[in-house]
């Protein structure tokens, strides 16, 4: 008891808990707050209890959202973390093709969300961007702005274009950390190239990997300025994700009670998965079965 | 089961080596009989390694041949070669058991799953991993990890011999002894050629038939421990083995006697021919330490005594040349001044590094062991 009570090391907590407080605490209270009531302007509020949430769970553009959103971040992940890997093994260790490789994989990051979407509809106009045009050029009908599946195949090459490379550079580094000996031993005990990657360099890249996943999870679960530059969520309610309905709520329709319950929800569910990932890729092929 | 055979082997890992410099391994030759061990002993940096990669085939030499039992083997991979190498940090497949780890050498050449059982069972017996053999091969600790290395070669029934480099380097130092041990135990029994590199002399000696002293990318002397102690064929190889190392004494010849400053040592009438710049070298435990003055002694001054507890080693000062001298455990060293006794027959006569001379009067036994 008198270690919690007298320990003054309370009093270097005090900086750190403001920073917090000031950064995340206070304004998830105030949206907390706002979720709990009904507001009408700026002195007139009405409490209504757990209303809101109650609307939102039970709201099916909401559930179609968040149906649309998991497969999209799915589908990032299905993709991004194998063809990351694939890329990082295919890079050469060391040279100038080692430098080479990594600045050209790592342009993509530099360019900024918005302008990324700017890119990608040029270039995937049906009539004048040099793909859209070329496939329509094949006979095959492409337009994003029509079709809900090209807006969606649209998004996702944005998306692995955008993102693949912080993959990439991640297992990169990861692989680049195995010891020479490894794979001397590997040659030794004649492994194929598939059992190297199987056995040495796959299980060594759990950690890096981990990082890879919960962040291209995070970020593409909350996933904005791609399709809201490309459509703004359509056609119709094709690219129509999370965040998205989310800002039609509270600034389109101004309904601030709700879109704070909802962001609330969005928040816990977020959570939810990458405390799932990070339970599940700690401990898969560790042989820890608690 | 093989006999190695180096031929003409060097390796530099620059791509158009000019000078002795660039070569991480200089030209040699040497043959390492089946069934023998033998240790690589030198600095960190001096090309044992190399040298052990180029007989596994994980670096393929700039030049000369590699041959076992005769056949030439220097375009095969290490895979091809039934080589084993254990490397100095503990390399395990994480996510296997240890059962797992030692079948895989086996599973990867298609051996039938009854003879992968069987191989498997004995070497973890012996190497006493049997009780572990259902756990993770990562949760273990740094010397069960080694044993499981070491496991993957012996555990391939045609394996023609065992590489080790510095093995022992993230073990504990009570394991150590033990592992060593295992090691000796399973030379002895299965007779494999094995190769062992290490930086400490302590492990060379005691493991191997034979040690190979290396620095700078060449070899300097092979031999016997005993060899290694009394003969040493250059002036590296008595400082770096022994502890302390040999002293060397720069000094003029003259008919039969070296001068340091204006003092006098008879070596004997064989170094009669040699004159002009030497060096003397005599090994801490054959000089003698006298409190009065006799013959062929020279005056010392004291300066340190160490006591290492198995006995004492006396540093001493000759004509601004330090020495060191050890001394039984019990002598008390009570005086300031003494008088230093060479030997003649443990004075080794060194020109440019390498050994010129030995003592006049052998003593018997190491007469036959220097020849």
């Amino acid at each position: 008891m008198n270690k919690w009570e007298d320990n003054k090391a309370w009093f270097m907590v005090i900086p750190v808990f403001l920073v917090v407080a000031i950064s995340a605490i206070i304004p998830l209270m105030t949206v907390v707050n706002y979720s709990l009531q009904d507001i009408f302007g700026p002195n007139q509020r009405v409490f209504v209890g757990l209303e809101w949430y109650k609307d939102a769970l039970t709201d099916p553009r909401l559930h179609a959202a968040l149906k649309r959103q998991l497969m999209f971040s799915s589908l990032v992940l299905l993709i991004e973390i194998p063809l990351g890997i694939l890329i990082a093994l295919m890079m050469p260790k060391k040279g100038w093709g080692a430098s080479l490789s990594l600045v050209l994989v790592a342009l993509p990051l530099l360019i900024p969300w918005n302008v990324i979407g700017t890119i990608w509809i040029i270039f995937m106009r049906p009539d004048i961007g040099l793909l859209g045009a070329a496939i329509n050029g094949f006979g095959i009908p492409f337009d994003h702005t029509a079709s809900g599946l090209d807006a969606w195949i649209t998004v996702m090459m944005m998306e692995v274009w955008h993102w693949t490379p912080l993959v990439v550079l991640l297992a990169y580094a990861g692989l680049q950390a195995i010891p020479e000996a490894y794979f001397q031993a590997a040659r030794i005990d004649g492994a194929s190239g598939w059992a190297i990657f199987r056995y040495i360099q796959l299980p060594k890249l759990r950690g890096v990997l981990t990082i890879a996943v919960l962040l291209r999870f995070m970020d593409s679960f909350l996933i904005y300025a791609e399709p809201f530059v490309l459509t703004g969520g359509g056609p119709g309610n094709s690219t129509t994700f999370l965040s998205i309905y989310l800002v039609k709520l509270a600034v389109g329709q101004f309904d601030l009670g709700p879109a704070a319950a909802f962001s609330i929800i969005y928040f816990l569910i977020a959570l939810l998965f990458c405390w799932l990932f990070y339970q599940v890729l700690l401990k898969v092929g560790t042989g820890d079965k608690s | 089961m093989a006999r190695i055979e180096l031929n003409h082997i060097a390796h530099s890992y620059i791509a158009n080596p000019r000078s002795n410099a660039d070569y991480a391994l200089r030209k040699m030759d040497h043959i390492w009989e089946d069934g023998h061990a033998y240790a690589l002993l030198g600095p960190s940096g001096c090309g044992k390694t190399t040298l052990l990669n180029i007989i596994s085939g994980l670096v393929k030499p700039s030049e000369g041949k590699v041959l076992f039992d005769g056949k030439d083997v220097s375009a095969l991979l290490p895979q091809e070669r039934n080589i084993a190498q254990v490397f100095q940090f503990p390399v395990i497949y994480d996510t296997m058991t240890v059962f797992d780890n030692l079948a895989f050498p086996l599973r990867n050449r298609n051996v039938p799953a009854a003879e992968i059982q069987e191989r498997v069972k004995e070497v973890s017996e012996m190497l006493e991993l049997d009780n572990v053999l259902h756990k993770r091969a990562a949760n273990l600790s740094a010397d069960a990890k080694q044993k499981i290395s070491l496991g993957r070669g012996l555990v391939r029934s045609d394996v023609a011999a065992i590489l080790f480099d510095e093995p022992l380097t993230v073990i504990d130092p009570h394991l150590k002894l033990m592992l060593r041990r295992k090691l000796k135990q399973i030379h002895t029994r299965f007779k494999l050629t094995m190769v062992y590199v290490t930086h400490d002399q302590l492990e060379a000696l005691t493991f191997a038939d034979q040690v190979v002293v290396m620095n700078e990318g060449q070899v300097l002397q092979i031999g016997s421990p005993q060899e290694l102690f009394e003969s040493p064929q250059h002036t590296f190889v008595g400082y770096f083995i022994g502890s302390p190392g040999m002293n060397f004494i720069p000094c003029q010849m003259d008919n039969g006697n070296a001068r340091i400053a204006n003092l006098k040592i008879h070596v004997g009438a064989s170094s009669k021919n040699l004159k002009g710049d030497f060096e003397l070298g005599i090994r801490p435990e054959f000089l003698k330490l006298r409190k009065k003055q006799e013959n062929d002694t020279l005056p010392v001054t004291i300066s340190e005594v160490e006591d290492m507890g198995t006995s004492k080693i006396v540093t001493v000062n000759l004509a601004d040349h330090t020495l060191k001298v050890k001394v039984e455990e019990n002598r008390e060293i009570t005086f300031d001044e003494g008088f230093l006794e060479f030997p003649p027959e443990w004075i080794r006569i060194y020109a440019d590094g390498d050994l010129v001379e030995t003592g006049m009067e052998k003593s018997p036994d190491t007469l036959e062991l220097t020849e």
